[in-house]
């Protein structure tokens, strides 16, 4: 299997007034094509800062990243713009849908941004809003969705794009653990296909749903195990 | 960039942010329309002081004859000083070089009647020339001419509403009228932009009033039109060597204010004209004010709704917006809006001074206008600056780091 990411002694470092915080402290690891991975540890670990140099919404100061065996360095924001289009997706933890677009167009919108044409772009968005049972709801608006909707719209458009990687940060952080469980079902069903993902959290449960578990403590790599999966499915009604 | 892909992404936009539309567009519909509104207003206030010497020529200055208050070469003050036909003639020859033309007036009020019709009118003895002093239209027949000075004809032009008042819609020319106890025949029928006065006034030739008077060669006073390519200077000129010249001849000091007293229009349609520039100017200022207001209102939209697009941004950033496309997306709804919401603003200002018309000439306001040329360039200054206004906040939103954005509340 393809290495999907791989990062080599990554460093960051944020500037809080006058002291300088260390996030992550030389970090090293890769994640193969199809891999589901689980990002843990506790609050200022670094795993969200990790999430975000991977995502390419933050810059590391330091190290190596090679995202689909392309390595990461100095890209302007119109550049970063294009790799995330292209090669990641996204799952925030308060959802982030436009609120005055339907699920539908908020599905569609990684798509405009690649040039596909309308006709296409509303094709492929149902296609995967119909993946996660969401084709009836396609022209509410979230405001008129559930909290595990609004999740499943987010995970619809983070795939419609056919991505490399799907990164997720504490996706369940704000569901019930019957909704959250129903998330990670998709999450698994989309990972069986063959999808890249990880997954940031600090809900341990949810991190056994995955195939691997890395444990960050203060900046660094504490553990990084593979694990027996737990099926979500085995929750859901 | 005119994609019709990114057109329906805007109109979406612009569909589903009804307020924040509305309220962009409000702001420069507003300014316009009192941009327009305000200068057409004040063209309406020049229209009113430019219609004072519309219905005369501005290349006349009057001669009045007045009282001496200076002893001079052995006569007292007091005289009394009379113009007669030798002036005026003498006028028209030494001054040839500089003078288009000269008539007398003797000005009396008559009781004129046609069959049972009669009204009391001014009427008003005059040379053939007097019709370009008094820009008069001839509507009927024609104006006096050298033949009736010279032979002293009984003819008689008459204003429309003379013509409206004795004749009741019949015709009149060729019909005898009697003019304080002579009888004139009607040549021509005349109308005047000055307004209904003007038109109610009767001119014959002045040799006729003379000979009417007992033979006499007095007139009430002189006026004299001089070429228009002597200008404003030159007409300046003109005034002082005749007051000089005819001071001579009637033995008047050279300081006596009093002997005669000239009215130069020439000198009076400078000084308007000079209070219609400071008025224009004004107009422009303020008009040029609300342009400007106009468009700091528009910036202050621009910043506010790029304020509350920032985590939409940021959103839209993380699934692959380019910075590029964040501004154009920023700055092609703006200026639809205010291209829209301008040209709606200035259509409606351009409607409401053409409706005004003269409604509000009692205010000294005729006829207000302002030229399309102008509106549509105020109009498209609004645009554009109210672009290059939403450009800034614009570009600065493509810059927030997308991390940052997402983050916002």
């Amino acid at each position: 299997m393809a290495t999907m990411i791989e990062i080599k002694d990554l460093h960051k470092s944020y500037q809080m007034g006058k002291n300088s915080l260390h996030v992550l402290k030389g970090i090293d690891f890769s994640a193969e094509e199809g891999e589901l991975v689980a990002i843990m540890g506790s609050s200022g670990s670094g795993k969200s800062t990790l999430l975000n140099i991977l995502g390419l919404l933050d810059v590391a100061d330091s190290g190596e990243y090679l995202l689909d065996g392309k390595l990461i360095k100095n890209l302007n924001e119109t550049k970063a713009a294009k790799y995330r289009n292209k090669f990641l997706g996204f799952i925030f933890q308060s959802f982030n849908l436009i609120n005055y677009k339907s699920a539908l167009e908020n599905v569609t919108l990684p798509l405009y941004y690649q040039g596909v044409n309308r006709k296409e772009r509303q094709r492929k968005a149902m296609k995967y809003l119909e993946m996660v049972g969401l084709k009836e709801w396609s022209h509410h608006l979230p405001n008129e969705l559930s909290g595990g909707q609004k999740q499943r719209v987010a995970i619809a458009r983070a795939m419609v794009g056919e991505p490399k990687v799907i990164l997720a940060d504490e996706l369940t952080g704000a569901l019930d653990s019957t909704t959250s469980y129903e998330v990670m079902d998709v999450i698994q069903k989309i990972n069986d296909q063959g999808n890249t993902i990880l997954v940031v959290t600090h809900e341990n449960d949810i991190a056994h749903m995955c195939k691997r578990i890395i444990y960050l403590k203060d900046g660094v790599i504490e553990e990084d195990k593979k694990i027996k999966q737990v099926r979500a499915s085995e929750y859901v009604q | 960039m005119f994609s019709r892909d990114t057109w329906k992404e805007i109109f979406e936009t612009i569909q589903k942010n009804k307020l924040r539309t509305f309220l962009s567009g409000f702001t420069v519909a507003l300014g316009i329309l009192i941009f327009v509104s305000l200068y057409g207003l004040g063209n309406g206030l020049i229209n009113t002081f430019d219609k004072f010497f519309q219905d005369d020529a501005t290349n006349t200055i009057f001669l009045f004859p007045g009282r001496t208050s200076i002893p001079y070469k052995g006569y007292k003050s007091e005289r009394l000083i009379e113009f007669d036909n030798s002036d005026v003639e003498d006028i028209k020859k030494n001054f040839a070089m500089f003078v288009e033309y000269t008539t007398p007036r003797i000005e009396r009020n008559a009781l004129v009647k046609y069959r049972e019709e009669s009204n009391n009118y001014q009427t008003r003895a005059v040379d053939w020339a007097h019709q370009f002093a008094e820009k008069t239209i001839i509507m009927k027949g024609r104006y006096l001419n050298v033949e009736d000075i010279k032979n002293k004809t009984k003819h008689a032009v008459i204003g429309r509403l003379v013509e409206k008042d004795l004749f009741s819609g019949r015709e009149s020319m060729g019909k005898y009228i009697d003019v304080g106890g002579s009888v004139f025949k009607v040549v021509g029928v005349f109308q005047d932009d000055g307004g209904d006065d003007e038109e109610r006034r009767i001119y014959i030739p002045y040799t006729t009033r003379q000979r009417i008077e007992k033979n006499i060669d007095e007139v009430d006073f002189m006026i004299v039109g001089f070429k228009p390519e002597i200008g404003y200077a030159g007409a300046m000129a003109l005034q002082n060597s005749i007051d000089k010249y005819l001071k001579d001849k009637k033995f008047i000091s050279p300081d006596d204010r009093n002997g005669i007293f000239i009215r130069n229009i020439a000198d009076q349609l400078k000084q308007n004209q000079q209070f219609a520039s400071v008025l224009q100017l004004i107009v422009t200022f303020v008009a040029i004010g609300t342009i400007i207001a106009g468009i700091i209102g528009i910036s202050n939209i621009m910043v506010f709704v790029v304020k509350e697009r920032t985590k939409e941004l940021g959103i839209r950033k993380a699934l692959g917006a380019t910075p590029k496309a964040v501004i154009r997306s920023i700055l092609l709804e703006s200026v639809f809006i205010t291209t829209i919401s301008g040209f709606i603003g200035m259509l409606v200002g351009i409607a409401i001074l053409r409706s005004l018309g003269n409604e509000l000439e009692d205010y000294f306001i005729l006829n207000p206008y302002i030229s399309t040329g102008l509106a549509v360039m105020a109009t498209l200054m609004l645009i554009f600056f109210g672009a290059l206004a939403g450009y800034v906040p614009a570009r600065r939103a493509a810059r927030i780091k997308p991390i940052i954005a997402l983050r916002d509340e």
